[in-house]
């Protein structure tokens, strides 16, 4: 038998003409991590739906050898059956179940035909989650309990349940902050030396870089090359050249031309309270000032309260109990609304941009005007509407849009384009501030120098941008000064000069050991 | 500017367009063209005058995601205070018609409130104010017909405009109606030069020239075979005329003004509306409201027509006017849909009826082949949309 486990050849796969992947070859060594890197829309998620048998046998043309037989696959229970299991960047998991029956679900453990036995299922889920750490777990509790960290470790524990030899995994760690997405790569290390071989897709390349053994490049559909680790140069700056087709050496965009000017957004002594629990408070006395032409970061773990600072100040869009005060050039104002914020020239970019910023069944033009139709696009309640396409036709070459008219419904843009159209939303509403919540989650690289050129651009314009980001290399590319948030409260202030990684890092660990 | 694009037309409003005429030429050949007299036209119209109604008000509730069970009910409800109004207490017409109104925006109201402000699911509340207001009227009419009531209200219902009538007699023809369709006609095109005019101005792409004439054609064909039904008969009906300055109004607010775009926005994804400053509750409250409102529009509708107000008036309305618009190309998850698709949805339906009366199908005959289409239609819809 050969080394790999796993080989595609030649694979090409066309929808409606256009080629999504282009005799493609990925070789997968058995016991080994594989990575497969790419920008979003190069046909990285393509190659493994063609793997599963999402797409049947006979929609692509080439060859899947897996352990030396050519497989023709169906159906996603066929290639399961062989012991290849993907997990989506989605979470599939039934919320309100508990986590026994989670791990076995469409695998139900039965004592005789379809009458499920619970003393094995709850005794294998144990197992299951031993194998991914979760010894200490109980199984009884319905998954919605859990942090999204554990669930993924969930997901894969449903995997080993399923004899999985061959695992993949989609953006495993996108939804995790830094110390679970470390916890979920020292599983994946672990569960490699139980003898399960992995593909790993994600945009984090410094986990790659740690955790993989091989990187296979995919750019526009071609494999361009595969990297092996101890032969070739494994770091991020390499991979991207790779994914890109260029030398990215600078990640960032350099700001330059920009005067900060005054104090234009000031939050004081700002508390909230959790919008459920009116006794539990999630911000305490947070103060920010942010000037004119200045980007300032919230730098923090996910569910340290930078979100729901940022949705309560706009509009009081989360928790209740508020209470401080709000000055925007210098005057107070009471931000009662979502509408009221707005028209005092704020603007919020949610981090889900799916769920709180788009109507994705609508076009791009309407979803671009959706906050500004009322202030800019409409005379006594009447629309203008072709005020309004020239408008929408202007953004869209302005921060260059990828798609084929602004008719286009928003759902079949990639991600980065997606982000951007929400961003031209909050552009039209001429706002003075702009907070940036997550604006380059999961989208890629190239999507993302041009995120960060547009938040320069509206810097230079003197707008003020607060930038809330959980990738600190982010924070710490874009930002002129940042605030760091830790469970409600801030935890320090770094001046671009101080901002680096281990001091962003150690604040938070300095701000846990005081509050113990 | 790109030149080069073209804008498409439509197809799938047009294609409820031509299956609607397809329903209607179907029908012409099995009656034998009985479908096709003046009398038959007028009643048309008449019988589904207060179907459209209710599809209008009921879009706005499809686009929301959800739907108004409590329709034929509150439709049963105004028209029984009119009734007792009238015939009771011997109210004056106005009087009439104004309390029916009130009742009906009260009763909006009502389900609003607990819709928009209590966030009660629309499904419960209105499955309550479906059985609330059958109940109340029941009561009110103490299960008793109410009527007749005088021929100044019947109108509304029953009346038509004032006529010219030419021609020899047994073959006249009324110039009014013919007047009509030429204004009709001119402004057709205007709108279409206007149309034409501000996208030059804006520099934006239109549709090809053949395109424009054959749609203006075809639209301006069926406004004159109408009209000139009506003419052979007894002129424009009253209900017409309502009819067309409802579905205007309702076509201009979801298509032209902010307010209805918050509504389609609320029903294609009702987070990010939010946090687009657009509050929520109160376009659901508003939704519901002016659906009570038309309710009482419908419920005088009917009254005047039948010249009487009976407690089982307005029975599974509801459902007629819930079937248009999904006929007519609305989602059932909210956010798409056009009022101009649940009028066609709406005759689709009144076509049906029609012709299968003609055709002597039984009612309970008739039930099954509307379920049919409201089925097929749908599911045609939906795999269509699937594959692209």
């Amino acid at each position: 038998m050969s080394e790999y486990i796993l080989e595609m050849n030649h694979i090409t796969k066309e929808f409606s003409g256009v080629k999504a992947l282009d005799d493609v070859n990925l070789k997968v060594k058995k016991g080994e991590i594989h990575a497969l890197c790419g920008e979003n829309g190069a046909g990285k998620s393509t190659l493994m739906n063609v793997l599963s048998g999402v797409y049947p046998y006979g929609t692509y043309t080439g060859d899947i050898v897996y352990k030396g037989e050519v497989m023709k696959f169906h159906h996603i229970k066929d290639s399961e059956a062989k012991g290849v299991v993907i997990i989506h960047q989605e979470l599939a998991l039934s919320p309100y179940m508990t986590v026994a029956e989670n791990v076995f679900l469409g695998n139900e453990q039965c004592s005789s035909k379809g009458v499920i036995d619970w003393t094995k299922t709850q005794a294998r889920a144990k197992e299951m989650l031993a194998k991914v750490g979760l010894e200490h777990e109980n199984v009884n509790v319905p998954v919605n309990t859990l942090g999204v960290g554990k669930q993924q470790l969930i997901e894969i524990a449903k995997a080993m349940a399923k004899n999985v030899d061959l695992l993949i995994l989609d953006e495993p760690t996108a939804a995790l902050n830094d110390e679970e997405s470390a916890k979920l790569l020292e599983i994946m290390l672990d569960l490699k030396k139980q003898g399960v071989t992995m593909i790993i897709i994600s945009h984090k390349l410094n986990e790659i870089s740690y955790v993989a053994d091989s990187i296979t490049v995919i750019r526009d559909g071609h494999t361009i090359e595969t990297l092996t680790k101890g032969v070739d140069d494994f770091s991020e700056d390499r991979i991207i050249k790779g994914m890109v087709g260029r030398e990215m050496t600078n990640r960032y965009p350099v700001r330059e031309g920009v005067t900060i000017g005054d104090t234009i957004f000031e939050v004081k002594d700002w508390n909230v309270y959790h919008p459920e629990d009116p006794n539990r408070q999630v911000l305490q006395n947070i103060n920010i000032k942010v000037r004119a032409g200045e980007v300032v970061g919230l730098a923090g773990l996910m569910g340290a309260g930078r979100t729901e600072f940022a949705m309560s100040v706009f509009g009081k869009s989360y928790g209740q109990k508020i209470s401080g005060t709000v000055k925007m050039n210098g005057k107070e104002v009471d931000l009662k609304d979502v509408r009221t914020a707005i028209d005092n020239k704020l603007a919020y970019v949610s981090e889900d941009r799916k769920g709180n910023g788009l109507v994705l069944i609508d076009d791009i033009k309407r979803n671009m005007t959706m906050a500004a139709l009322r202030n800019f696009f409409s005379k006594n309640g009447v629309v203008n509407s072709n005020e309004e396409i020239v408008k929408a036709e202007e953004y869209k070459k302005l921060i260059n849009v990828k798609a084929n008219s602004i008719d286009q419904a928003v759902g079949s843009l990639s991600g980065g384009n997606q982000q951007k159209v929400v961003l031209a939303k909050w552009m039209l509403t001429q706002p003075d501030v702009l907070i940036l919540d997550e604006p380059t989650r999961g989208i890629d690289v190239g999507a993302k120098y041009e995120i960060y050129c547009v938040i320069n651009d509206l810097a230079k314009a003197g707008k003020a941008v607060i930038v809330i980001s959980s990738e600190m290399p982010e924070i710490i590319g874009t930002c002129d000064r940042l605030y760091i948030i830790n469970e409600g409260h801030i935890a320090g202030e770094l001046s671009k000069s101080e901002m680096t990684q281990e001091r962003i890092m150690g604040c938070i660990m300095a701000d846990n050991r005081k509050g113990e | 500017m790109e030149n080069k694009k073209v804008v498409n037309i439509d197809m799938r409003q047009y294609g409820m367009v031509l299956a609607l005429i397809a329903v209607y030429v179907i029908f012409a050949i099995l009656t034998g063209g009985k479908n096709l007299s003046p009398a038959n036209i007028n009643n048309l119209i008449m019988q589904n005058g207060y179907v459209v109604i209710l599809a209008v008000g009921m879009l706005l509730c499809v686009l929301t995601g959800n739907v108004d069970l409590g329709v034929g009910s509150i439709v049963a409800t105004c028209g029984a205070v009119i009734g007792i109004g009238m015939v009771d207490y011997g109210w004056n017409m106005w009087i009439a018609i104004i309390a029916a109104l009130v009742v009906g925006l009260l009763c909006g109201m009502f389900a609003g409130f607990f819709i928009a402000k209590l966030g009660i699911p629309p499904f419960i509340v209105t499955l309550a104010t479906m059985l609330m207001g059958r109940g109340l009227t029941y009561v009110l009419l103490q299960a008793q017909t109410k009527g007749p009531l005088p021929t100044d209200f019947t109108y509304i219902g029953a009346g038509f405009l004032p006529t010219i009538k030419v021609g020899p007699e047994g073959a006249q023809i009324d110039m009014v109606c013919i007047i009509v369709a030429a204004v009709v006609s001119v402004l057709i095109v205007l709108a279409e030069l206007k149309s034409i005019a501000t996208k030059k101005k804006y520099g934006f792409a239109g549709n090809p020239v053949w395109q424009l004439v054959v749609k203006n054609v075809v639209i301006i064909g069926i406004v004159w075979f109408f009209f000139y039904k009506l003419a052979c008969y007894s002129g424009i009906p009253f209900v017409l005329v309502l009819m067309v300055i409802l579905v205007g109004l309702y076509h201009f607010i979801t298509t032209k003004t902010v307010a209805g775009r918050q509504i389609y926005a609320l029903g294609g994804n009702a987070k990010a509306a939010k946090l687009s400053g657009i509050n929520t509750e109160k376009v659901f409250f508003w939704v519901y409201t002016n659906m009570g409102i038309l309710c009482a529009v419908a419920g005088i509708v009917l009254s005047a027509r039948n010249a009487s107000a009976t407690p089982k008036a307005g029975d599974q309305f509801e459902m007629d006017a819930i079937a248009s618009c999904y006929i007519g190309g609305a989602a059932t998850s909210g956010g798409i849909g056009t009022i101009i698709g649940a009028v066609v949805g709406a005759f689709i339906m009144g076509i049906l009826n029609n012709g299968m009366s003609l055709y002597g199908f039984s009612t309970d005959m008739q039930k099954i082949v509307k379920g049919a289409v409201l089925l097929g239609a749908v599911t045609i819809d939906l795999v269509s949309k699937r594959k692209k």
